[in-house]
């Protein structure tokens, strides 16, 4: 029973995309409608399966697929507190957010190709989420990386759309090298790729992995390094934002980057091995892999929080946020808490969500409006979007009571326990950075007085928009109080924490670990401050003029991009260099060349032979017939 | 003297090696054909001989079997050469090249 629903669960919208792509392309609303309604009842199903499974034992269940010698490969399902929790955001922040669209893309051409492309992402995300083995996993996780492709480039006819999906998939294909690279190393050592199977075996030996475990935590964590977008393959995350709002919102922050954070959670097991680093990484030694995400997790959140004080466009802000919170969970796995990762990453689902479906509203309104400097004063005009855009800020900043403040506050308090006091401190200020960067767009686009003709003139959205912004910001007020920390707990065994009624989970965080409670509200305070004194009824930035030459570093993104440009065209001209000569020279010198002449010389003497004289024939087959004759009889 | 196997084969030999000597050297078409049914007679001539020697007919058998050949062999090579010969004036293999390279 509860497999075959699972089943139904994973299928569905792989159904809905076949039967669009087949059938209903032309008819848009049967198409959004066939899509909605997948994903709406796989929702109900993994509600059902919620309450069904939430508080019992892990269930898992696999149907073989293919046989290697010495190896089955399954495709199964875990339903474990885990990936229940993955089940309800994929299916109900995306059902939200296919619903919002059905009202955002109504304008659009193709919008059967577009519920379709959210369909096939939607089945290949719940692949993930189920996924009870590596391999399983990376075939889904390619094929998010396809949705993902498909649906930035989704208005493929704009160059630069089609440029930042090539530029998205690229880097992807990076990490997932380095991914695939750690689930042979794993399969080799383990000879598994279930991950109950290995987990069971890594506790039975946990030496298993000899010399090579850091390297293979290394290179599972690859996986996520692209993925979820940490440094140095973050610079496709911004410019994923090509795509439409929506997918934005579903898969560039909600759902897919945070891939690389649950693959990690799901995995957390062969980080617990004793670290080992082969001869040639010595210099590693001390470090754990653990100790390298952390670090690059908290340099990304750090670096992305920089870049985002300093960018004008709406959606680029909130993607690097998005970047700054992702580097977050990263930190904080690394900081041994798969607990808070997963519970930031929950409640980052919802407010993120929230965010990106508040400015695609108000992109709707601008016509395509997208630098806030035009916006100003739409707090009166959109009154539904602006009062759910201000929840999902002060949930973005940790303003208790608002979801953000319990998850980040979770990580925080990991920080001081493991005491990792530099990355506690790096965490607090970035924190800061959040709140003033979300208030510096808030107060900018939202208050103050309209600084164009277009904002001056925009209207609220319709209530297809706005009901998802409603829903949205109910969750993202209430998530933190829910329990979903200690119900995500229980899945990595951890049963010290207790699930608490909701008076008592509100106050938790002060009891809990007073410093990170105390640290992270006043870096909220001061980051509110510092936006209010700076842009408040601001009409131009005034950022530039005090901080110069550092404000223009963080507009251009630290120039990353130009970076990665100059050395990939370096590097592309020194290898086209070589290629061009071997080509030149061996293959078609020699090789082809080479052949050729060596072919009509031996056909030139040959055919001397050929003289047309019956008896020179008769006696060379006489000939023949001796030589062969004396070689027989000898 | 007593005539024994080899007598038999040693003419064949003989026979074979002359017309051979005939295919390789003459320059005649019709010349080279008569070499030619030299050889297959020497061949004949063996295999009658074994078929004697060993008891056997086999050998004769065959033999008849390779003059019917030779019968419809030379019918067909024969009006080759008189289709040749009325096309090119010639039944000299030396102007017969257009085979050559």
């Amino acid at each position: 029973m509860t497999a075959s629903l699972t089943w139904i669960i994973l299928f569905l919208p792989l159904v809905a995309a076949a039967v669009i792509t087949l059938f209903t392309q032309r008819d848009r609303e049967l198409s959004a409608k066939l899509s909605i309604g997948a994903v709406a009842i796989s929702f109900v199903l993994s509600a059902v399966l919620f309450l069904a499974h939430g508080s019992g034992k892990p269930f898992e269940c696999a149907c073989p697929w293919l046989f290697l010698d010495g190896l089955e490969i399954q495709i199964g399902a875990i339903l474990d507190p885990l990936s229940l929790v993955m089940l309800l955001i994929v299916t109900g922040v995306g059902g939200l957010i296919q619903i919002y669209s059905y009202g955002y893309m109504h304008e659009d051409r193709s919008v059967g190709r577009y519920f379709a492309c959210l369909s096939l992402f939607t089945f290949s995300m719940l692949g993930i989420v189920l996924a009870n083995n590596f391999v399983q996993l990376f075939i889904f996780w390619e094929l998010v990386g396809v949705s993902s492709y498909l649906l930035i480039g989704f208005w493929h006819e704009r160059a630069s759309a089609a440029d930042a999906a090539k530029k998205a998939f690229i880097t992807n294909r990076l990490g997932d090298f380095g991914f695939i690279l750690g689930i042979l190393l794993v399969w080799n050592v383990t000879g598994d790729v279930n991950f109950g199977e290995i987990k069971a075996l890594l506790e039975h030996n946990p030496q298993a992995f000899g010399a090579l475990a850091g390297v293979a935590g290394l290179l599972i964590f690859c996986g996520a390094m692209g993925k979820s977008a940490q440094f140095p393959l973050h610079v496709w995350l911004p410019d994923a934002m090509e795509g439409p709002t929506p997918v934005s919102a579903l898969i560039h922050a909600a759902t897919m980057v945070a891939a690389g954070v649950y693959m990690l959670c799901r995995v957390f097991f062969l980080f617990n091995v004793p670290t080992a680093w082969p001869a040639s990484l010595a210099f590693l030694g001390g470090l754990t892999p653990l100790n390298v995400i952390a670090w690059i997790g908290g340099f990304t959140a750090l670096l992305a929080a920089l870049i985002a004080v300093q960018q004008n466009d709406i959606k680029r802000i909130l993607a690097y946020s998005t970047l700054s919170q992702l580097g977050y969970m990263i930190m904080a796995v690394g900081l041994s808490g798969p607990t808070p990762a997963m519970f930031h990453l929950t409640t980052h689902a919802f407010f993120k969500a929230l965010l990106f479906l508040g400015a695609g509203s108000v992109i709707h309104a601008l016509h395509h409006e997208q630098d806030i400097w035009k916006m100003g004063g739409l707090r009166a005009r959109m009154p539904v979007t602006h009062w759910t855009f201000l929840v999902g800020t002060l949930a973005l900043c940790g303003v208790p009571p608002f979801s953000g403040f319990f998850s980040k506050d979770a990580i925080l308090a990991q920080a001081l326990q493991r005491n990792s006091y530099g990355l506690f401190i790096v965490a607090v200020f970035v924190a800061a950075l959040t709140t003033f960067y979300m208030f510096r767009l808030y107060f900018v686009a939202f208050r103050g007085e309209a600084r164009d003709d277009t904002a001056s003139h925009a209207h609220e959205s319709p209530s297809v928009m706005t009901w998802p912004l409603r829903l949205l910001a109910f969750a993202s007020l209430f998530a933190g109080v829910w329990g979903i920390d200690a119900f995500l707990a229980r899945g990595f065994g951890d049963e010290h924490l207790h699930s608490l009624p909701w008076y008592q989970a509100l106050l938790e965080p002060l009891s809990h670990s007073p410093m990170a409670a105390l640290f992270g509200l006043m870096a909220t305070a001061l980051g509110f401050s510092a936006a209010y004194a700076l842009y408040s009824g601001a009409a131009s930035d005034p950022l530039p003029m005090k901080l110069g030459a550092l404000a223009r570093m963080m507009r251009d993104k630290f120039y990353f991009d130009e970076l990665y440009t100059g050395l990939i065209a370096f590097t592309h001209e020194a290898i086209s260099r070589v290629a061009a000569w071997i080509d030149r020279w061996l293959i078609a010198g020699i090789a082809v060349r080479g052949t050729h002449g060596t072919t009509e010389l031996a056909g030139r003497a040959l055919r001397l032979v050929q003289t047309g004289n019956l008896q020179t024939y008769a006696f060379l087959l006489v000939l023949g017939v001796a030589v062969l004759l004396y070689l027989v009889l000898k | 003297m007593h005539v024994g196997l080899e007598h038999y084969l040693i003419v064949s030999a003989l026979l074979f090696s002359l017309g051979l000597l005939g295919v390789i050297t003459r320059r005649n078409l019709l010349v080279i054909y008569m070499s030619l049914e030299l050889m297959l007679n020497a061949a004949n001539l063996a295999l009658v001989a074994f078929s004697r020697f060993n008891n056997n007919l086999n050998g004769q058998v065959m033999v008849f079997f390779i003059i019917t050949v030779a019968a419809a062999e030379v019918s067909v090579g024969l009006a080759l050469i008189v289709a040749l010969y009325r096309k090119r004036q010639t039944a000299h293999v030396e102007d017969l090249t257009a085979m050559k390279y």
